[in-house]
């Protein structure tokens, strides 16, 4: 989001996704959205049918890339090199908006300067990419009146991320695909309501609406209202606070909804982190890797079980009603932190959520007329300002949320972590269509879990020719930081030299492995791009292949079943 | 047998849904035909998005760590437990030696409310959530 912010003024998806249907060209990078966001690209797909063009640029072939009329294979983290290279034709065959990049823009010179160096030529031996295919979907994209950018983690997960999301604001202001309906540039996020949460202030430096904490007026207004007087120094990141718990600097964690063992890279370092907290307290609603390292855990209740909303990607603010009681003894988590807060000496005295929501709009100009009441024919979407309003289908229609929208040139950068001798191979992690996140509610539902029961790898039909593995044979994965053990599925998806592991599996959590490397600015560790090695296991004589079950103390067991092949 | 309208849990389309209800038991979803995202469609996660709701292994009750072994607790305990550990290490060590995790699977008002805490109740600007992952 920090990206887009220095861009725009304001971080979510610009236009809605209903526009999609009547888009002409659909440009989706590092998103593989028909099993990410299947009803998105149920969308996407209705397009296509009515003459669409879709362009997709993933190393891998997805699914979605198997829809696609055009897909670039760009090297994992060669994703500004690719997007330069494109707005390099652009300018060169001057198919630039003119009159929008003078009215609404600034920085042109600035941008013009960098890109000038990746002529498709150069972008090609960078991203592996055909300079003839740059040149095609930089001409398609420009003069395509309504055209759609989407991405996904596949742009936000690297060490140069919030550099990638610059290159796409970049390129959508130099066309002018931005301010109109079918246009725009289209982050899906991952979550249900991660848009919401960060509109909510759930962050280190901002409040909700993106106030800053750092600006002392939004800091009296709010701290006014709370009767408190407010921190002015801007907090620490999730990373930040697991590095300043094995420090010692942070005590304790209050962690609400979230399992960041599984989901956070090379979790062996974190765990020790929260061992070193003196208190941990864990919301959830079953008992998770992290519940499992706490002192107190509450249980939480579900969507079905409390009233309230949630944001979607398209910043859609919809209700999510109580259909049955909490189950078991369990409370809802706004319950809870009002409970823990008034035994804390500050009653928050909400009864209900709507009355929370009404506390919101007072002190968010986005959310200023986003009630409950107001959200029964299929919610709002922000920004709206007041009761009147009916909310904003698309943003920056006359002007950028900070007024100019800012052209933040960006050079390329290689991932923090090479390839070499040792580690050949390039991991990396992503989702899959039948899972979710760290498993803790998929994994209990029986349809899914079904599905895919076991953690697997894919590899390339002629890298495994070359280690001598075929589907279903185990594997060892082993980066510079830790090694899991893993079943091999030989797939074409992948291209040679990539791997790529979902992370959903706790008995194969691939993010034992990953590199907690983060983008300077988002902190967005990168998942995408880590270095490893594989070892092909054979099963020694008389021993039956073992479920997987990967935790640190596990591997060692698991490997005395296997013997190693000599080389 | 009630049909309540509500939106699916999973990822970030924010798909609109029916939740089927009877006697205080979620027996199906359907999906919400005039809906704008998903327009009388759902993906397998959506249709199955109820399962884990009614889940045998469901949090019960508070839970204590006692010599390394989680014990049931009554909520009133919990609670005590907490703020009396929480306020002791805000005056022993300040109150950015603590940290806040909100969530991206909570509601608004509930990463509304979190924030406020972290914010007004402990005095740090120490919160964050997993947007980033």
């Amino acid at each position: 989001m920090a990206g887009l912010a220095s861009a725009f003024g304001s971080g979510a998806m610009t236009n809605s996704i209903e526009e999609i249907d009547n888009a002409r060209v659909l440009f989706v990078i590092g998103s593989n959205t028909t099993e990410q966001h299947p009803m998105i690209a149920m969308h996407m797909l209705d397009a296509v049918d009515k003459g669409a063009t879709l362009i997709v640029a993933d190393p891998r072939k997805t699914q979605v890339a198997g829809f696609a009329q055009i897909h670039l294979r760009q090297k994992s983290g060669t994703d500004v090199a690719l997007l330069n290279g494109i707005m390099n034709v652009i300018i060169d065959e001057g198919l630039v908006d003119i009159s929008f990049v003078k009215r609404r823009t600034e920085n042109f010179d600035d941008l013009e300067k960098i890109v000038r160096a990746y002529s498709p030529d150069v972008a090609e031996k960078i991203t592996g990419v055909p300079a003839d295919e740059i040149k095609r979907v930089a001409r398609i994209y420009a003069t395509e009146k309504r055209s759609m950018l989407f991405y996904s983690m596949g742009i936000t997960q690297h060490i140069t991320g919030v550099d990638n999301v610059r290159s796409c604001a970049n390129l959508v202001m130099l066309t002018a695909h931005i301010g109109q309906p079918m246009t725009g540039l289209n982050p899906l996020r991952g979550q249900n309501n991660v848009q919401g949460a960060c509109d909510m202030g759930a962050l280190p430096d901002v409040y909700s609406g993106y106030q800053r904490v750092s600006d002392p007026k939004a800091r009296r207004k709010i701290g006014n209202a709370w009767g408190r007087k407010l921190p002015a120094r801007p907090g620490l990141t999730m990373i930040d606070m697991f590095d300043a718990a094995l420090s010692g600097g942070l005590k304790a964690m209050y962690i609400m909804g979230e399992n960041p063992v599984i989901s956070d890279p090379d979790s062996s370092h974190l765990i020790e982190a929260i061992k070193k907290l003196d208190f941990l307290v864990v919301q959830d609603i079953f008992m998770s890797d992290t519940a499992e390292l706490a002192d107190v855990v509450l249980p939480a209740v579900t969507f079905a079980e409390k009233d309230g909303t949630f944001t979607n990607t398209e910043r859609r603010v919809q209700k999510i009603r109580r259909v049955i009681r909490p189950m078991f003894g369990a409370m809802p988590d706004w319950k809870i932190i009002s409970e823990v807060s008034k035994k804390m000496g500050y009653d928050m005295g909400y009864r209900a959520p709507h009355e929370i929501m009404e506390e919101v709009a007072l002190l968010t100009p986005s959310y200023g007329g986003i009630l409950h009441h107001r959200l029964d024919n299929f919610g709002i979407q922000w920004p709206c300002p007041d009761t009147s309003h009916a909310g904003t289908p698309f943003l920056h229609r006359k002007k950028f949320a900070k007024g100019l929208g800012t052209f933040n040139p960006v050079d390329f950068a290689p991932p923090a972590e090479n390839t070499d001798a040792e580690y050949p191979f390039i991991l990396t992690t992503g989702r899959m269509y039948f899972r979710y996140h760290t498993g803790t509610m998929c994994r209990r539902t029986s349809t899914l879990e079904r599905e895919e029961p076991e953690c697997f790898i894919e590899i390339n039909p002629k890298d495994a020719g070359r280690l001598g593995v075929r589907t279903r044979n185990r594997v060892r994965v082993l980066s510079r930081r830790g090694e899991i053990v893993v079943n091999v599925l030989v797939t074409d998806r992948t291209p040679e030299g990539i791997v790529f592991i979902p992370f959903h599996f706790r008995d194969a959590a691939v993010n034992l492995i990953t590199n907690p490397a983060v983008d300077p600015i988002a902190k967005i560790p990168e998942f995408k791009v880590c270095a490893v090695r594989i070892v092909p296991l054979i099963p020694k004589p008389g021993e039956r292949q073992k479920s997987l079950y990967n935790r640190k103390e596990d591997i060692k067991i698991l490997l005395e079943l296997y013997e190693e092949p000599k080389v | 047998m009630e049909k309540i309208s509500s939106v699916c849990p999973y990822c970030g389309c924010g798909c609109g849904l029916y939740v089927h209800v009877e006697k205080n038991t979620i027996t199906g979803i359907s999906p919400s035909k005039h809906h704008p995202v998903n327009k009388g469609s759902l993906c397998v996660k959506g249709w199955n998005c109820f399962e884990f709701v009614q889940h045998p292994e469901r949090l019960k009750y508070p839970l204590i760590k006692k010599d390394g072994v989680f014990q049931q607790a009554s909520w009133e305990d919990t609670l005590d437990l907490i703020a009396a550990n929480l306020t002791k290490i805000r005056e022993e060590s300040g109150p950015d030696s603590i940290g806040i995790l909100s969530s991206a699977k909570c509601t608004n008002e509930e990463n509304f409310l979190m924030m406020k805490f972290a914010r007004a109740v402990i005095g740090t600007n120490n919160v964050d959530h997993c947007a980033r992952l």
